[in-house]
């Protein structure tokens, strides 16, 4: 067993290090500012008329096609329409390597829900407060910029944390456009060792490993952000 | 100086403003009150522009808004610079210290330098018993000093016309008692207030003018003498009722 795991487990996490991790911190940081985007988008409400009207109507519904897109279709299906679909429309531009088809998708797909979650913590913060902050002068920038999004922020931040453990462990669905990350090594170690069972532990466990560790800066996060509410306990 | 003409304002099934036409003067302290439900708030509302009325004049000095007309954002802004407003409930951000709460305004709006925006605020913040609160969340403070502080947060704006829609009315009798006191000492140091009050002893006290309001319309507009003296026999039956008998 233990031999198992001295031969095995430091190939695994070699690369978890090269493809896991980089694959989901980045992946992450777009998904957070695509969701930021797009929560903003759909939660603004602009008082014009006219032409600048339409062009909000505009820009909301693309904003709500995409979310609706990436949360009703299958991740894996999107990795496969990016991979293996858009280089047959014969665009070099538009033909992503196996790393950008995976960023591309995870960071879209989480950035759907994510935008999902923010916008909810946008509308959870009372109307009061952003009508405290127009009767002082404020316009609506800056109140959406230094009133709402700020406290916006804490409610987020439990929902971006799970956002973000499930997009660790759905890194492994970059096996399928060729990426060797953790998991498609752990398919190749195990057509060559038989030892399915020990092998695909071991992968679980090293992804649960993973998790544990890259949420620790969570704990530290809700604490500065929950800095101006009183805690119990 | 503010001044309403022909204001009205319907909302679906409620005719909340009927034919307001009222003045309001630099250095006076205008006390509105009425039962509940008489558009008190939305009076006061309406001179800060959060409603709009449908239709009628708002003269803001050199100023004239015809609510019939769509309002400009610059105008909005503009008006809201020179009227404070201060809530039944203090309405803080609950994300800043109360220093921060209090010179958020001036810096962004005001663009104020900080440094005399913190001067500015602190000076407020004596004025109102709190200068040992400045860095203190608001959650840390009870709910009369967070409405003290809403008030400094007002006054930071160096407001013309300050506007209170019933600052009190969820404190208790004491704290109650504490942000009366504050706002009297202002009224007297030459503040221009419009409050809307239930408190019939600080309105006798702090008014230099009475508006009785009822189903949207002025019923009483002049001296807090004659409004508690010489009521009518409407205004007396309102005032009976703030005194409870067996």
């Amino acid at each position: 067993m233990f031999s198992f795991i001295a031969t095995y487990a430091p190939q695994l996490i070699v690369a978890g290090i090269k493809y896991t991790i980089p694959l989901a911190l980045i992946s992450f940081v777009l998904a957070v500012i695509i969701a930021v985007i797009v929560a903003v988008i759909r939660s603004y409400q602009p008082h014009t008329s006219g032409i600048k009207r339409l062009f909000w109507q505009i820009i909301k519904f693309i904003a709500w096609f995409y979310v609706w897109l990436f949360r009703s279709t299958p991740m894996l299906v999107q990795l496969f329409i990016v991979f293996y679909g858009l280089p047959k429309l014969g665009i070099s531009w538009l033909s992503p390597s196996a790393w950008s088809s995976a960023i591309w998708v995870l960071s879209l797909n989480t950035g759907a829900y994510a935008s999902e979650a923010i916008r909810a913590a946008i509308s959870s913060i009372p109307d009061t407060q952003r009508e405290a902050a127009a009767a002082l002068g404020m316009t609506d920038l800056q109140i959406f910029v230094r009133i709402i999004l700020p406290q916006a922020t804490r409610v987020s931040i439990p929902t971006l944390a799970n956002s973000f453990i499930s997009l660790v462990k759905d890194t492994s669905l970059a096996s399928v456009v060729t990426l060797v990350e953790m998991f498609y090594l752990s398919q190749q170690l195990a057509a060559v060792s038989y030892n399915t069972l020990q092998m695909y532990t071991l992968v679980g466990a090293l992804y649960a490993i993973f998790v544990t560790i890259l949420s620790i800066p969570q704990r530290y996060i809700q604490r500065w952000a929950d800095r101006f509410i009183k805690v119990q306990g | 100086m503010l001044k309403l003409e022909k204001i009205d304002k319907r909302y679906a099934d409620h005719h909340a403003l009927k034919d307001i036409n009222v003045t309001f003067k630099p250095n006076e302290t205008t006390v509105i009150v009425g039962p509940s439900g008489s558009g008190k708030s939305t009076l006061l509302r309406s001179l800060n522009l959060l409603e709009q009325a449908d239709s009628g004049l708002y003269t803001i000095d050199e100023r004239t808004i015809d609510f019939s007309q769509p309002i400009t954002t610059e105008t909005l802004l503009w008006t809201r610079r020179k009227t404070g407003m201060v809530f039944q409930q203090p309405r803080m951000f609950d994300h800043l210290t109360v220093l921060k709460n209090i010179i958020e305004a001036p810096i962004q709006v005001r663009k104020q330098k900080k440094s005399d925006a913190i001067k500015h605020a602190l000076v407020l913040l004596d004025e109102v018993g709190l200068n040992d609160t400045a860095n203190r969340y608001p959650y840390q403070l009870s709910g009369g000093q967070t409405q003290r502080v809403a008030i400094a947060r007002a006054l930071a704006m160096d407001p013309e016309y300050l506007l209170l829609d019933e600052p009190t009315s969820a404190l208790d009798p004491e704290l109650e008692a504490q942000v009366l006191h504050i706002l009297n000492n202002f009224a007297k140091a030459g503040q221009t207030m419009i409050i809307v009050t239930h408190n019939m002893d600080f309105a006798r006290a702090a008014a230099d003018r009475m508006i009785f309001l009822e189903d949207g319309s002025i019923q009483f507009d002049g001296s807090p003498e004659d409004f508690f003296d010489h009521p009518t026999e409407r205004i007396e039956h309102f005032l009976n009722a703030y005194k409870f008998t067996e």
